[in-house]
C-alpha cells in the first residue's frame, strides 16, 4: 500500500505475520470491581511495518501494547491469543517471556525522565540486556553500547557511558531509552508515546530516529500515541482505540481519506492546524471517556457522539468490514470528504503550536457544543 | 503540541479511577483502596484499652486491692493465687496492686511530660511557624541544639542536674528546691519532648499558614494572633495529637529505661519501670513480677502507637512531618 | 568530571563548617551542665568535703578545695573556663574526679568504656540491617501477601516493645532457659561481657570458656545486640518496604523488566539501590535512639560500656565523668549524622546532581 514494504528476510517466518493478536482482552481486578481495559482486539503486523495505535488517555492503548508484550501486573487477566513468530505468548511462562523480552520484543517508554534508573550509569543500563541475552565479552558489550549510542545520535558516546541519566537532557535520555530497547536487535518494537514528554522541537527528531532505525533493522513497530498527526506519516496502518476497544482500523491512507467513525473524526478535529485562520477554536471532544467499570450500554462513544441515535445507546455495533481492510465499529458511519482532512493536508499542516499563539492550542473546556467550529472574537 | 484536549474540568469525578488506572501500567492493587473512615476496629480496641488503663490508674485508691507496699507474710505466691491473681513479688507484695499503682505513676510521668511538651513546644512551634523570620530562626536553632543530643542522654543530663544532692548530706541539701523523683522525671522528659513537638508543630503550621484561607483572612485585616489561633491551630492539632499519643508511649518507655539506670520513680512508690528494675535479675527474680509490668507496658505502648498511627492516617498527616 | 569533584568538595566543606558550629554549641551546653549546677561546684564535685569542727581537718579540706578550684579554673571567667575545658577535651584530658585524697583522671574510665559500646552498636546495626534487607524487600515484592502481613504485624509489635523488655525476655528465655541445653561450644550468657581479644590473630582462641576466646566475645554480645537490633530492624524494615513499594511502581522498573532480566535482578539491582540510599538517612536519624538504647541495654546485661559509666556516674554524682560521657556521646551523634549525610550526598547521584545544578 505504502512505499516502504520490505519483505521479511528470515526463513521460518517468511510465510506468516510477525505478530498476530486475536480477540485479546485484558481485565484488571480491583477492589471496586473488574476494569475491562482492553476488549476483543484483533491485530496483525508484518516485519518492517508500523502499526499506529491512537486514542485519548484512558482509552487502553498503553495497556494494549503492554498486554501484547505480556508486561502487565499479576492482577491483570488476559484472554485471547497473542502469537509472536507463530509462538503463543499469552500462556507462556515468565521464563519464556524473559527470553523474548529485550531480544525479540522491546519497548520504548513514554517518559525518559522516569524510564531510566536514576542510580545506575547509562552504560550499565544499556549493556544489561546484552549481558542477559547475548554471549558477549565485556569489551564487546562496551563497543556495542558505544555503537548504539552513536547510532541514536548521541555525541561523545564513550563519555556518556559513565554518566547518570540526570546529567542528560530529556531528548538525550529518550535516545538512550531507544538505544536500550534496540540493544539486542529486537524484531518488534513497542513505542509507547515516545515523544509525549518531549519538547516539540525534539519530537520530530526522535520519531525520525525511530523510523531510520526501523528501516535499517527491518523491525516491526507498534507506535502508540494520542496524536493522529504523529502516525499520519509514519504508520502503515492505524487502529483507533476508544474505551478499550478498537473503533476504527484501516491502512493509513484509507483512514485519512475516508474516516468512518465519529470519534476518529473528532480526534482529527482536535489537532491544531496552521492552515486555518489563527484564533480558530480547537474542538474539544465533550465529556470524558467512560468509566470502564460501568461502561455505557450500546456504543461506548454514544454519550459523546454528535451523531448518536437511539440505536447507538441500545445496541453495540460490531466491527464492520468495508471490504478493503477498513474496519469500523459504528451504526451510522460518517464519510468525511473534505480536502483538508486528507493525509497530505495533515502532513503539510504542521501540528505545532504557533509561537506567541498559545490560545490556538488550548482546548476550550466549557464548550457546550463541541462539534461546531466557531470564530473567537 | 497537538495533544488531545483535556476533558472539561467540571466532568471530573467518577471516571477518574479508570483513567488513573489506564494511564500507568494498570490500576493499583486491590488493597490500595480508599482509606477507611474512622479509626477502625483496632483503633477502638486500642482506645478501649487506654481508657481502661487510665481509669484503673485514676481509681487506684478506691479499688478493692491490697496496698502496693504492704509486705505479706509467708512464702511468695505464684500467679493465679486466690486473692492475688498475679501473685506476689519477692517481698510478698501483691503484683496486681503494684501494677495498678504503677500505672498511676507511669501515666503521671508520661502524660505530664507530654503536656509540658505540647504546651511549651506547641506554642513555640506555632509562633515560629506562623511568624517566621527572626523568631523562627532563633527558636529553630535552639530546638536543633536540643535535638543534637540523643534523647535519653539529654534526659539523663537533665535529671542529674535536677536531682537533689544525696540525702545523706543534709548540709548541702536545700529542702526548698528539692523535687520529688516524679516531678524531676516530668520536667526532664517534658524538656526532651519540647523540641520534638515544636518541630512538628512548626512545620505543619508553616504549610498551613500558606494556604489560601489564611491568606484570605490576612487580606481581610484579621489580626495575626487571631488567625493563628482561629484558622491555623485547629488544622495543626491533629498532627500534634498524633505525635502526642506516640510521645506518651515513648515517655512510658523512657521512664522504664531511666528506672533501670537508677533514676526513675523512687521506691517505695511503684511504677512499671521500677517494678521491672526490681525484678530484672532474670536468674532469681519471680517471673510474674517481672513479666506483668512488661506485658502491661507493651500493650499500652502498642495501643498508643496504633492510635497515633490511626489519627495520622485519618487526618492524612504527612509522615515526613513527624 | 573534575567540576563534579569540586562540587562535592564544596558540599563537604560547607557541611563541615556547619558541623564545627554545632559541635561548639553542643560541647558548650555540656560544659554548662557542671558549671550551672546549683551551689558551689566544688562542694558538688567533692561530696564528702563538708565542713567539720576539727580545724586541722578543716584546713586540709580548705586546701583541697582551693586546689580543685585552681585545677578547674573556677575563678576564671566562663568563656575562659570553657576554652580550657575544651582544649583539654580535644587533647584527651577529660578532667578528673576528685575525692578528698585523690584525683582520678576520667579519661581512663572513658577509654575503657568505649570499646564495648562501639562493639554493641556496631553488631546491633549489622544484625538489624541483615534482618531488615531481605524481609523488607520480600515484603515489598509480595505486597499484601501472607509474609508481608506477618512481617508488618511483627514490626509493629517490635516497635511497641522497648529494647530493655526485649533484653530481659531474651536474657531469661535464651540466657537462662535455653543456654544450658545448647552444645558446649555455644555459651550465651544472660549477663556479662567478654572483651574482644585484640587484633593480633595469634592471641585468638576459638574454644568456649577459655581466655581470649573469640566466640565467647560474640556470644556475650549476641543478646544485647539482638535486643537493640529488633527495634531498629522494625524501623528499617518498614521504611525499606514502603520505599520499595514506591520504587517498584516506577517506570524504570518496568523498563528493566522489559529487558527480559530476571525478577530477582530487577528487585535487587534496580529497585533496592535507590531505596537503600534512603535507608542511610534513617539510619542516621536512629543513631540517637540507638545510643540511648545502648545505655540501658548495657546496664541490663552488665556490659562495662559508656552506658554503665553514665549510669554509675549519675548515681555516684561524678559530674565530670558524666559531663565527658555526655559530650562524647553527643559529639559522636553529631559526627555520625554528618558522616551519613555526606555519604548520602555522595552515593546518591540524584542528590548529587540536584545540588550541583
Amino acid at each position: 500500500m505504502t512505499t516502504t514494504a520490505p519483505e521479511p528476510v528470515t526463513t521460518d517466518t517468511s510465510d506468516q505475520p510477525l505478530l498476530v493478536v486475536e480477540d485479546l482482552s485484558t481485565t484488571f481486578t480491583t477492589e471496586r470491581g473488574p476494569i475491562r481495559a482492553v476488549e476483543h482486539v484483533d491485530l496483525t503486523l508484518d516485519r518492517g511495518r508500523t502499526l499506529g495505535i491512537v486514542g485519548e488517555s484512558g482509552s487502553g492503548k498503553s495497556v494494549l501494547s503492554r498486554s501484547i508484550m505480556g508486561l502487565v501486573p499479576g492482577y491483570a487477566e488476559r484472554t485471547g491469543s497473542v502469537r509472536f513468530s507463530g509462538q503463543e505468548m499469552l500462556d507462556a511462562p515468565a521464563s519464556a517471556l524473559r527470553e523474548v523480552w529485550g531480544v525479540d520484543m522491546a519497548m520504548v517508554f513514554q517518559d525518559p525522565m522516569t524510564a531510566l534508573n536514576p542510580v545506575q550509569r547509562i552504560g550499565h543500563q544499556i549493556t544489561e540486556s546484552i549481558k542477559e541475552h547475548l554471549d558477549y565479552s565485556k569489551s564487546q558489550r562496551r563497543d556495542t553500547a558505544i555503537a548504539l549510542l552513536r547510532s541514536v545520535g548521541i555525541p561523545e558516546p564513550e563519555r556518556r557511558l559513565k554518566q547518570y541519566p540526570q546529567e542528560l537532557s530529556g531528548g538525550m535520555r529518550q535516545r538512550v531509552v531507544i538505544a536500550i530497547a534496540l540493544a539486542c536487535g529486537p524484531g518488534l518494537l513497542f513505542a509507547d508515546e515516545p515523544t509525549t514528554a518531549l519538547d516539540v522541537t525534539v519530537q520530530a527528531q526522535i520519531l525520525d530516529l525511530l523510523e531510520a532505525q526501523q528501516r535499517e533493522r527491518n523491525m516491526a513497530v507498534v507506535l502508540v500515541t494520542h496524536d493522529l498527526g504523529v502516525v499520519a506519516t509514519r504508520a502503515d496502518e492505524i487502529a483507533v482505540m476508544y474505551a478499550g476497544r478498537i473503533v476504527e482500523q484501516a491502512p493509513t491512507e484509507t483512514l485519512f481519506r475516508q474516516m468512518r467513525h465519529p470519534y476518529t473524526e473528532a480526534l482529527l478535529r482536535s489537532i491544531p492546524r496552521l492552515d486555518l485562520p489563527s484564533h480558530t477554536r480547537l474542538e474539544a471532544i465533550g465529556g470524558r471517556p467512560p468509566d470502564l467499570m460501568n461502561p455505557p450500554s450500546g456504543c461506548r462513544f454514544a454519550p459523546r457522539c454528535a451523531y448518536a441515535q437511539d440505536r447507538c445507546t441500545a445496541e453495540e455495533p460490531p466491527l464492520i468490514d468495508d471490504g478493503d481492510g477498513h474496519l469500523y465499529r459504528c451504526w451510522f458511519p460518517v464519510g468525511i470528504d473534505q480536502p483538508q482532512t486528507t493525509v497530505d493536508s495533515v502532513v503539510e499542516a504542521p501540528h505545532v503550536r504557533a509561537p506567541g499563539d498559545p490560545q490556538a492550542t488550548e482546548p476550550i473546556d466549557d464548550d457546550p457544543a463541541p462539534t461546531t467550529t466557531e470564530e473567537d472574537t | 503540541m497537538s495533544a488531545l484536549p483535556e476533558a472539561p474540568q467540571t466532568a471530573r469525578g467518577e471516571s477518574n479511577a479508570t483513567e488513573a488506572a489506564l494511564d500507568a501500567d494498570g490500576p493499583a492493587p486491590a488493597n490500595a483502596g480508599a482509606p477507611s473512615s474512622g479509626i477502625g476496629v483496632g483503633g477502638w480496641i486500642a482506645a478501649g484499652w487506654l481508657i481502661f488503663v487510665v481509669a484503673i490508674a485514676f481509681l487506684a485508691p478506691w479499688l478493692p486491692i491490697d496496698s502496693p507496699t504492704a509486705r505479706g507474710a509467708g512464702p511468695r505466691l505464684p500467679l493465679f493465687t486466690e486473692g492475688h491473681i498475679l501473685g506476689t513479688d519477692s517481698s510478698q507484695r501483691d503484683v496486681l496492686s503494684r501494677l495498678i499503682w504503677g500505672a498511676r505513676a507511669s501515666l503521671i510521668v508520661s502524660v505530664g511530660a507530654v503536656i509540658i511538651g505540647l504546651v511549651v513546644g506547641g506554642t513555640l512551634g506555632l509562633v515560629a511557624g506562623f511568624r517566621r523570620g527572626k523568631i523562627d530562626t532563633a527558636l529553630s536553632s535552639v530546638f536543633d541544639i536540643l535535638l543534637a543530643f540523643p534523647q535519653l542522654v539529654l534526659a539523663l543530663s537533665l535529671i542529674a542536674f535536677l536531682r537533689p544532692p544525696a540525702s545523706s548530706d543534709p548540709n548541702v541539701a536545700d529542702p526548698s528546691v528539692s523535687l520529688t523523683s516524679i516531678q524531676i522525671l516530668v520536667i526532664a522528659l517534658g524538656i526532651v519532648a519540647i523540641p520534638l513537638l515544636a518541630r512538628l508543630t512548626r512545620s505543619t503550621t508553616l504549610s498551613w499558614s500558606q494556604r489560601e484561607f489564611v491568606l484570605a483572612a490576612r487580606a481581610q485585616g484579621a489580626k495575626g494572633a487571631r488567625i493563628m489561633i482561629r484558622e491555623v491551630l485547629p488544622n495543626v492539632l491533629p498532627a500534634m495529637f498524633s505525635l502526642a499519643l506516640l510521645s506518651v508511649g515513648i515517655a512510658i518507655i523512657a521512664e522504664g529505661g531511666l528506672s533501670l539506670l537508677g533514676v526513675g520513680v523512687e521506691a517505695p512508690t511503684p511504677s512499671w519501670g521500677n517494678m521491672i528494675t526490681e525484678n530484672r535479675n532474670v536468674r532469681s527474680a519471680p517471673l510474674n513480677a517481672l513479666f506483668s509490668p512488661i506485658v502491661a507496658l507493651f500493650f499500652t505502648v502498642m495501643a498508643l502507637n496504633y492510635l497515633g498511627d490511626a489519627v495520622r492516617r485519618k487526618f492524612d498527616v504527612r509522615e515526613s512531618a513527624l | 568530571m573534575s567540576s563534579n569533584t569540586v562540587r562535592i568538595l564544596k558540599l563537604i566543606l560547607r557541611k563541615l563548617g556547619q558541623l564545627v558550629a554545632v559541635l561548639f554549641v553542643v560541647t558548650f551546653f555540656t560544659f554548662l551542665l557542671v558549671r550551672l549546677l546549683p551551689g558551689d561546684p566544688v562542694d558538688l564535685l567533692v561530696p564528702v568535703a563538708t565542713d567539720t569542727a576539727d580545724p586541722e581537718q578543716q584546713k586540709i579540706i580548705e586546701d583541697r578545695k582551693a586546689e580543685i578550684t585552681a585545677d578547674l579554673g573556677l575563678d576564671d571567667p566562663l568563656p575562659q573556663q570553657y576554652w580550657g575545658w575544651l582544649s583539654g577535651f580535644v587533647t584527651g584530658d577529660l578532667g578528673n574526679e576528685y575525692t578528698v585524697s585523690s584525683t582520678i583522671p576520667v579519661s581512663n574510665a572513658v577509654s575503657d568504656a568505649l570499646p564495648p559500646t562501639i562493639q554493641l552498636i556496631l553488631y546491633s546495626q549489622i544484625l538489624a540491617l541483615a534482618l531488615a534487607l531481605p524481609v523488607g524487600v520480600i515484603s515489598a515484592y509480595r505486597q499484601s501477601g501472607a509474609f508481608d502481613k506477618a512481617a508488618n504485624v511483627g514490626a509493629f509489635g517490635a516497635l511497641s516493645l522497648p529494647n530493655f523488655a526485649i533484653g530481659l525476655l531474651l536474657a531469661y528465655w535464651v540466657g537462662v532457659r535455653l543456654n544450658p541445653s545448647l552444645p558446649e561450644w555455644i555459651n550465651i550468657p544472660p549477663q556479662g561481657y567478654t572483651p574482644f581479644p585484640g587484633f593480633n590473630a595469634a592471641d585468638w582462641s576459638f574454644q568456649a570458656n577459655v581466655a581470649n576466646s573469640v566466640p565467647d566475645h560474640f556470644f556475650s554480645l549476641l543478646l544485647p545486640a539482638l535486643s537493640l537490633a529488633i527495634g531498629q530492624y522494625a524501623v528499617y524494615m518498614r521504611l525499606l518496604r514502603s520505599d520499595m513499594i514506591q520504587t517498584l511502581q516506577e517506570d524504570f522498573i518496568l523498563m528493566a523488566k522489559s529487558k527480559g532480566i530476571s525478577n530477582k535482578r530487577v528487585l535487587w539491582r534496580h529497585a533496592l539501590r535507590p531505596s537503600s540510599l534512603t535507608l542511610i538517612t534513617v539510619a542516621g536519624l536512629s543513631v540517637g535512639a540507638l545510643i540511648g538504647g545502648a545505655v540501658v541495654i548495657e546496664v541490663i546485661f552488665g556490659i562495662p560500656g559508656m552506658g554503665s559509666l553514665i549510669a554509675s556516674s549519675i548515681i555516684g554524682r561524678e559530674f565530670v565523668t558524666l559531663q565527658s560521657c555526655v559530650a562524647i556521646v553527643a559529639i559522636a551523634f553529631v559526627l555520625i549524622n554528618a558522616f551519613l549525610d555526606i555519604l548520602y550526598s555522595i552515593l546518591d547521584p540524584r542528590i548529587r546532581n540536584v545540588r550541583a545544578s
